[in-house]
């Protein structure tokens, strides 16, 4: 990917100031759905290492965020809330784990394969945890505790207090893109980026390409359990839908309308499609059609997705992922 | 990475302005959070499947409930109604934040809903954090009045165990000894299966075997024929919408229904009936309500609901009529007051519902207790034979509340 | 299990299996010739449900349901490949996903605004609407057996075009490299078009038969996609032959994940499709890399 562009770093600046100031002033009801938003971001941006910064395109991510929801629900000990501090590591080592396994058969196979059997996978995680009654079944889980902020026996943060939840998802989103800047800028993110851009050259140097992308998606899918882990937090409740296809492609739709040019494309995507749909819902039943069509439309006339707006160059018609 | 200095970007300004104004437009169409005065309209909050498979459902509830209220004058306690309807298109995903989009967003004073099962659990918990007062008019997830119970927190159709018992209580009855079930792998099908096992081991009845459908899959020939083999004297079913259209006209082209009587809830013979042609007749199946019960209420019902919506009845009608009849009774006792809630409640709680499935009450953990019918398929309609089981509670050991 | 009864649950898993191979093989050959990836192939299979439910209620016969649907199928197939598939060629698999997704959106709110959300049953033809007596207590359909025979004959009927006709010649080399066959002289945008509305086609008219038997309700095309897909990754890209077994061993999974592993039948599809890609990555009969 190319680095941000400047002014889009400012914008992003102002965004998060913004954001930070958004509980003081603004009512529950939009605190809480701006923290959906946040986690949703987290959930784009894990994606968006994998297609634009390894080239991997997932119809099964969602598989990852599902998991993670459901490891802070089947992590929670019966009367209380479990500790942040052990859940969140333990979470997202699973999921890695989950990825690895997942990744080391996937990620032999490229493009329209990996495409499907990322879709296929993601569908039997679905039916394993709908079908299996020890995993909750159809109709989910549920938590009764939020995590527990704690040190030393007293409580740093609560949970349960919407603002403190707020600022915990908007500094692990702002982290994660940091984080995930950081990777991209170091020598294991530039192989990755090296492999996007031709894979064979890659492995002409002497890289192990396999082993590189299923490092990535072992990451990525580390990240988007995060992003679940915290979605739980926030509801409480879990459900065999969040694994599935359709939440896969909602993702997707994020990471590509953002923009697969800028490291910020998928946070973009994200406020972009759920504040659409918020928006749409409101104005009209048939909302489902004009969101269909925004997308195509979207696809048709800003081949760069969201964040080209920012560059000034919205009619280059590409044939391939850039390379930065 | 390395900035490229041949970057062109917009300036600064042009680039703030765009972002401002698409973040303006965005949000000018949000709705605008409530603001509540005294004396002023009580919000209803109607989270319902206005689209998808459940639409049909989702419309007949909320008619049925408008049409109680509208009855007693259009009004709640002598409060003007507001009514917020919000499509939740059964998308357990979205339950929590379509839920929250209510209750915190639009700050209703009640909230009710929904069809789908999967959506009605994640509306249990908001309403659990909220203190919301919660109406279910259809989802029967046992869980919502089991563990899950809470004082704000009410149903007015049944728990999906509750259709299944009388029928494994009939079908001991006729003599049959030993049973197979067949439904989707899902927790409605579970919960009414085990209905079914329990009322038929109060007649000495045993399920040998329980085949299972991934869900939501339509493709019965393989279990079909398994249940071929088995030869079991009966098999009860759990299906619904589709499900039910296709499996009822499968099992009978399989030539099983000549052979090996298929029972199941309600649910197998509602709406589906035009669709099921001949294959579902003669079929029997016990609910708390058939079109044809003789009650005047019922009667009553039939026409005026024909009436206002140029469609006929059915449960789920009936279900949003009684759920509106429980709102006038408790807001009329708190005179419109819905934030007096212990009195509110216990209004409600203690409400003998006239209805037209028969007059029926609430089981301490907030479920009706109803009568249950046998009901038989002539004709291309569902009739009344019997009552299969009177005032039916669902087992509320689950449940902690007082 | 009962020798007779095996054999019948075979005779179900090979009449599915071929049902869905027709839904299947214009998935592979689009992937293959067009190399674009249509989300949006099940809403063809839809769509084809649901025209045959219209039209039988109007004119009363299926077959004059099928006779009229499918030249309409075949028009949508077109118009839908002139108006977005065709701007998708050169894009990237990433653009070819969203906006097949759009259009999934829209075809599936259009359903819902046309048709609305009840389930909808379509009689089964007068001549088919028996049963056969099996055993004691099992009768098979005969709908079912003339729903596999029709498979059965278009099978034969695709083999036989692309094996032996100058068109099928065409299909084949395009599949294997489409820049080649349009150097040759070939009009590859003629092909694509008529290869893409042929698989519209087929799906649809899979729909339009197999709707007597599944009945037609908001949904059905979602469900039948995701098979497909896993069909065409065993199968391997391109091949209708690989196609045909994969459907063959989908179906006869399906059928006996149900009755041997009922805890776990959901995913039995998806464990075949597990346990081929780790031996074959590239599917059964597809080309390596």
């Amino acid at each position: 990917m190319t680095p941000t562009p400047r002014i889009l770093g400012w914008v992003a600046l102002a965004a998060v100031i913004l954001l930070a100031l958004v509980p003081q002033f603004a009512d529950r009801y939009y605190i809480q759905l701006l923290t959906r938003i946040m986690s949703s971001a987290i959930f784009a941006m894990s994606l968006g290492l994998l297609v634009s910064g390894a080239g991997l395109v997932s119809l099964g991510h969602a598989m990852f965020f599902g998991l993670g929801a459901y490891l802070l629900v089947l992590l929670s000990p019966a009367g209380e809330g479990v500790s942040i501090w052990w859940a969140v590591p333990a979470t997202m080592g699973i999921v890695a784990a989950a990825a690895l396994v997942t990744g080391a058969l996937a990620v032999r196979t490229s493009g329209i394969y990996f495409i499907m059997l990322t879709l296929a996978f993601g569908e039997m995680l679905f039916y394993l945890f709908h079908d299996w009654k020890v995993l909750g079944g159809s109709d989910g889980i549920y938590v009764d505790f939020r995590p527990t902020v704690t040190a030393f026996g007293t409580t740093l943060l609560s949970l349960d207090d919407r603002p403190t939840l707020f600022y915990v998802v908007l500094g692990l989103m702002v982290a994660t893109y940091l984080a995930i800047g950081m990777l991209l800028n170091a020598p294991f993110g530039r192989t990755i980026l090296g492999i996007r851009a031709n894979e064979q050259r890659m492995e002409a140097l002497g890289y192990n390409v396999y082993a590189y992308k299923l490092v990535v998606f072992a990451m990525a899918g580390a990240i988007a359990g995060l992003a679940g882990f915290l979605y739980a937090t926030q509801y409480r409740s879990v459900n065999p839908e969040l694994f599935s296809w359709r939440e896969s492609g909602l993702v997707l739709m994020m990471v590509i309308l953002g923009g697969l040019r800028a490291r910020l494309g998928p946070a973009i995507g994200a406020f972009a499609l759920v504040l659409v749909e918020e928006a749409l819902q409101a104005l009209t039943d048939n909302w489902l059609i004009a969101i269909g069509v925004f997308v195509i439309l979207a696809v048709l006339l800003l081949p760069n997705g969201l964040a080209d707006l920012a560059s000034h160059r919205p009619w280059r018609d590409r044939k391939a992922p850039q390379h930065g | 990475m390395t900035r490229h200095s041949s970057d062109k970007t917009l300036p600064m300004s042009r680039r703030a302005v765009l972002g401002g104004a698409a973040a303006a437009a965005a949000a000018s169409t949000f709705p605008a959070p409530a603001v509540r005065a005294q004396g002023a309209k009580i919000k209803i909050g109607l989270m319902l499947p206005y689209s998808g498979t459940y639409a049909a459902l989702g419309n007949n509830i909320a008619d049925g409930m408008m049409l109680a209220i509208n009855e007693k004058g259009g009004k709640l306690g002598g409060r003007e109604v507001r009514y917020v309807k919000l499509d939740d298109e059964s998308e357990p995903a979205k339950g929590a934040q379509n839920a929250n989009k209510l209750v915190v967003g639009e700050k209703v004073d009640i909230l009710v809903g929904t069809v789908h099962s999967g959506v009605a659990a994640a509306m249990v918990q908001v309403a659990r954090e909220e203190q919301a007062t919660l109406l279910i008019p259809n989802a029967g997830v046992g869980d919502a009045t089991g563990k899950l119970c809470a004082p704000n927190i009410f149903r007015t159709s049944f728990s999906n165990w509750q259709p299944g018992f009388p029928m494994g209580k009939v079908a001991a009855e006729m003599g049959h000894k030993n049973a197979v079930t067949i439904t989707w792998k899902y927790a409605a099908g579970e919960e009414s299966t085990q209905g079914f096992k329990d009322g038929f081991a109060t007649g000495g009845g045993k399920v040998t075997n329980d085949l299972r459908v991934p869900f939501p899959d339509v493709e019965f020939q393989a279990l079909l024929t398994e249940i071929a083999s088995i030869k079991p004297d009966c098999v009860y079913t759990f299906f619904a919408g589709g499900g039910a259209v296709k499996f009822v006209k499968d099992y009978d082209a399989a030539g099983l229904k000549k052979s090996i009587p298929l029972y199941g809830p309600g649910f197998l013979t509602d709406g589906t009936l035009q669709a099921q042609g001949a294959s579902a007749d003669g079929l029997l199946t016990t609910l708390h309500y058939v079109e044809d019960l003789p009650n005047p209420i019922n009667q009553k019902f039939k026409a005026d609901f024909q009436k206002a919506t140029s469609r006929p009845v059915d449960v789920y009608a009936v279900q949003g009529y009684d759920t509106g009849q429980v709102l006038v009774h408790g807001l009329t006792a708190v005179k419109g007051d819905a934030a007096a809630k212990k009195d509110f409640y216990a209004a409600m709680k203690g409400y003998k519902v006239p209805s037209p499935r028969g007059e029926w009450t609430f089981s301490k953990s907030q479920n009706p207790v109803q009568d249950f019918y046998l009901r038989k398929v002539v004709g291309g309609e569902n009739r009344y034979q019997k009552i299969a089981v009177k005032a039916l509670a669902e087992p509320t050991d689950a449940c902690k509340m007082a | 299990m009962d020798p007779l009864f095996f054999l019948i649950q075979v005779l179900n898993g090979v009449q599915y299996g071929l049902l869905l191979f027709l839904i299947a093989s214009g998935l592979t050959l689009v992937f293959g010739i067009l190399q674009v990836i249509n989300l949006a192939h099940g809403s063809f299979y839809m769509i084809g449900a649901y025209l045959a439910f219209w039209l039988t209620a109007r004119s009363g016969s299926l077959w004059i349901a099928i006779l009229g649907g499918l030249p309409l199928a075949l028009l949508l197939g077109f118009a839908v490949e002139r108006l977005m598939i065709r701007f998708l060629y050169k894009r990237d698999h990433l653009t070819q996903v969203l906006l097949t997704y759009g259009l999934i959106l829209i075809l599936n709110e259009a359903q819902r605004l046309i048709f609305g959300s009840d389930v909808h049953g379509v009689p089964v033809p007068e001549i088919f609407a028996g049963s056969i007596q099996l055993t004691d207590t099992l009768s098979y359909p005969v709908y079912r057996l003339a729903v596999s025979g029709i498979c059965l004959i278009l099978v034969i009927l695709m083999m036989v075009v692309i094996q032996t006709t100058r068109l099928g010649m065409y299909i084949r080399a395009g599949s294997v490299n489409r820049e080649m066959v349009q150097l040759l002289g070939v009009d590859v945008q003629r092909l694509c078009t008529l290869v893409f509305a042929a698989g519209a086609g087929l799906a649809a008219f899979a729909g339009m038969v197999a709707a007597p038997l599944s009945s037609v309700y908001p949904g059905i095309g979602e469900h039948i996609l995701i098979i497909c897909f896993v069909i065409v990754v065993i199968g391997g890209i391109g091949s209708i032959k690989g196609a045909f077994i994969a459907a063959l061993l989908v179906g006869l999974a399906d059928t006996f994940g149900k009755i041997a592993v009922p805890e776990f039948a959901s995913m039995s599809v998806y464990a075949v499709m597990a346990a081929i890609l780790l031996w074959r990555p590239q599917g059964l009969f597809g080309r390596a890399g």
